[in-house]
């Protein structure tokens, strides 16, 4: 059933509070970071105003932030939490303990550059240097999607079958600061849609069968040490968790979709124009935006371009990724972040990776773009389709990784 | 915080089931494995403890056994004030939706490590936000899990594997963090030392913590053999010679009034009952290295030391 909406002015940040206020969340535990700080702001006023019945825990750091979150999560709470940049890397430790946990604690990463120098602004080296912490990423294109991806990620995090953290990625200032009309669902159609968060049954000594958490009634021992016996089939069934998640979140996507109206692609990848594109680019977040509208030009031009948005980066879409790019002549990924020493970017490697079995496939040049929130133009972006074109025609490129808007 | 009386005697200890169970892989004459089976049956009702990484993380969880009777939670090392947040936390939210519907108390366990120095910012960040939770902090005075290094707790003058005692340094040179004071500092409800040799007094003060509407923190004083270099049969020994030679005084500061706990007040009555610290140092081979001529200079030091953080307790206390 379709939920009653109202369009409201928010910015990405203020989208994401909202989300969280209408998820009924029990503990929110974080720390003031630009350019997440709105979601805690505004957030602490719904508390302040008795608006919502959640515990928020100002933590003295974000690392606490997190381990407060984990220790709630398993305590039986619903939680969520904010961070970016450097919060996210003082948090490093503990988002793998989170994941190996398998507690569903969703939090928001306002996407900036880490130091040094140090920068306020937004690129993706913060979640990126994450991208093997064992939380799914889910990265979003505008201030809606970001306020849609909230409350799909409790409902993907808390699925038995998942039970993993999530991170849903903003882009710092493009998307937290910047003021949209977001449809905003009624508080009932959301509770009714993620439901009361569930929890995994277990079998006790004496045969009970309990929920996994803290409890007196029925003690449990949570964050033993696994030695080299135990520890490799923990690491595995996580990443069986991931697997599953492919599938979770392509269900959550379409039953959002049949109460707001609004999808995104599959829910792993967002094609746009892709079926017949001879060229096309991969990007991750914001900059999806302003690439769909050069598609649109473009193809008013006649050339055949398209975009792949990865909405979904871990677990990586890789089948999706391949049956939307078989067809595909030239490929250029973008990336907001580096990987120093490496061959380009993070989402370049595993795109030309994900490719490297395809029976014909596309010639891939990687741009490394936007960072410390280096403004990108149409311009460049255009440019990027017309180095495309020439490589489509020739099939080679002279340079596999390049830099845009850089002055060098 | 509740009057409530209640006493311990040795026959209740015996009847109440064990709640840090036997089979855990601590060495032999371990102090502070002695503290958690007294300390656990100290509890008053349904609880939920958490627990820093360190010796007594590790031997008491080695998946897939445990030694805890009690619901348990270690997430990492520097941690379990944070930890202990996000439960009462959990506990408060849900208790208002009507899913919990007792009150739960809540044991935060950390070593000197996981509190003097990791574990502090935490720590103090959890105090300082009122949780209702009591930290016990075992203090082995060393990085024993690890292969005993130095920490903050560490006192002066012992040999560790990060400050050996070697032909130019005897071993650790700075003094033993204040941790007590520090936590008094934070306008504590409660704040109490306490060594497992004087149980009673140990288990009191946990149920006192426990009592607590809000944050509690215990020092308790754990000698391990293994890195003090002593006999496994005389950990009980130690704990009481830290108490008679004033090293590590018993006490409890309700509201910030300080008051010494019987063993040390024995000895505030009769000061020639009290010890040397040489009588205390003796027979640790940590502290071996100075008992030779060139170093004796540290064991007068430690003494004059130990002697006025003593007289500088007793004006604390008298102000009470």
């Amino acid at each position: 059933m379709k939920a009653k909406q109202e369009t409201i002015p928010l910015n990405g940040d203020e989208a994401v509070a909202l989300a969280v206020k209408q998820c009924d969340v029990d503990v929110v535990a974080a720390y003031p970071i630009t350019p997440q700080t709105i979601i805690v702001e505004k957030y602490s006023e719904y508390v302040a105003n008795g608006e919502v019945q959640t515990e928020f825990v100002c933590t003295e750091s974000e690392h606490s932030a997190m381990t407060a979150c984990l220790a709630a999560a398993v305590t039986g709470a619903r939680t969520f939490t904010a961070s970016a940049s450097a919060g996210l890397a003082l948090m490093h430790e503990m988002l793998f303990v989170t994941s190996g946990f398998r507690a569903p604690v969703v939090m928001a990463v306002a996407n900036r550059a880490l130091s040094a120098p140090l920068n306020i602004h937004g690129d993706q080296s913060d979640s990126m240097a994450e991208r093997d912490s064992g939380w799914i990423h889910v990265y979003a294109e505008n201030a809606q999607e970001a306020y849609d991806n909230i409350i799909q990620a409790f409902k993907i995090g808390e699925d038995i079958d998942v039970s993993l953290p999530v991170i849903v990625g903003l882009d710092g200032f493009t998307i937290s600061h910047t003021l949209e009309n977001v449809n905003v669902l009624d508080d009932q159609s959301i509770k009714q849609f993620i439901g009361e968060r569930p929890f995994v049954m277990v079998t006790t000594q004496e045969g009970k069968t309990v929920p996994f958490k803290l409890d007196p009634a029925n003690p449990m021992t949570l964050g033993p040490n696994a030695l080299p016996n135990y520890y490799f089939e923990f690491k595995r069934q996580q990443e069986e968790g991931m697997r599953n998640a492919l599938r979770k979140i392509q269900e959550v996507n379409s039953e959002y979709a049949k109460i707001s109206g609004r999808n995104y692609g599959n829910g792993l990848i967002d094609a746009y124009e892709l079926d017949d594109a001879e060229i096309a680019i991969v990007c991750v977040g914001s900059v999806a935006g302003t690439l769909k509208v050069i598609v649109d030009e473009l193809r008013q031009e006649g050339m055949k371009v398209g975009v792949l948005r990865l909405r979904t980066f871990r677990p990586f879409p890789l089948e999706e990724l391949r049956n939307a790019l078989k067809e595909v002549k030239a490929l250029a990924v973008m990336d907001k972040s580096m990987s120093f020493g490496g061959f380009g970017g993070a989402v370049f490697s595993e795109v030309r990776s994900a490719l490297y079995e395809v029976n014909q496939r596309p010639t891939i040049v990687n741009y490394i773009f936007g960072l410390g929130g280096r403004d990108t133009n149409p311009h460049e972006l255009r440019k990027i389709f017309e180095d495309l074109a020439r490589i489509a025609k020739t099939g080679r490129a002279e340079m596999s990784v390049q830099y845009l808007g850089l002055r060098e | 915080m509740t009057t409530q009386e209640w006493k311990f005697t040795a026959k209740d200890i015996a009847n109440k089931p064990d709640l840090f169970l036997s089979g855990h892989r601590a060495c032999a004459g371990c102090g502070p494995a002695a503290v958690l089976r007294l300390i656990m049956k100290a509890t008053r009702g349904p609880t939920i403890v958490t627990q820093a990484t360190g010796c007594m993380e590790i031997v008491g969880s080695i998946y897939p056994y445990t030694s805890w009777g009690l619901p348990w939670l270690h997430t990492a090392f520097e941690n379990a004030a944070a930890n202990a947040s996000g439960i009462d936390a959990a506990l408060k939210a849900l208790e208002r939706k009507g899913k919990v519907k007792e009150h739960i108390d809540i044991i935060a366990l950390a070593g000197d490590g996981g509190t003097y120095d990791i574990g502090i910012q935490a720590l103090s960040g959890a105090v300082e936000r009122g949780h209702d939770f009591l930290f016990v902090l075992y203090d082995n005075e060393g990085y024993m899990n690890t292969g005993i290094q130095r920490s903050g707790g560490t006192p002066t003058g012992a040999a560790t594997t990060t400050t050996p005692a070697g032909s130019k340094i005897p071993g650790k040179l700075e003094k033993k963090k204040p941790i007590t004071e520090i936590m008094l500092a934070h306008d504590m409800e409660y704040v109490a030392t306490a060594t497992p040799y004087y149980w009673k007094d140990m288990m009191t003060k946990v149920r006192r913590g426990l009592e607590v509407n809000g944050p509690a923190f215990l020092h308790i004083f754990a000698p391990c053999p293994r890195g003090w270099r002593t006999e496994p049969a005389k950990t009980m020994e130690y704990s009481k010679l830290s108490v008679e030679s004033c090293v590590f005084p018993v006490w409890e500061a309700v509201n910030g009034n300080r008051q010494l706990s019987t063993p040390s007040k024995l000895i505030a009555l009769a000061p020639q009952k009290k010890k040397s610290v040489t009588d205390y140092l003796a027979g640790q081979g940590r502290f071996r290295h100075l008992f030779t001529p060139q170093n004796k200079h540290i064991i007068d030091e430690m003494q004059r030391f130990t002697d006025e953080r003593w007289e500088r307790l007793l004006l604390k206390c008298e102000k009470a």
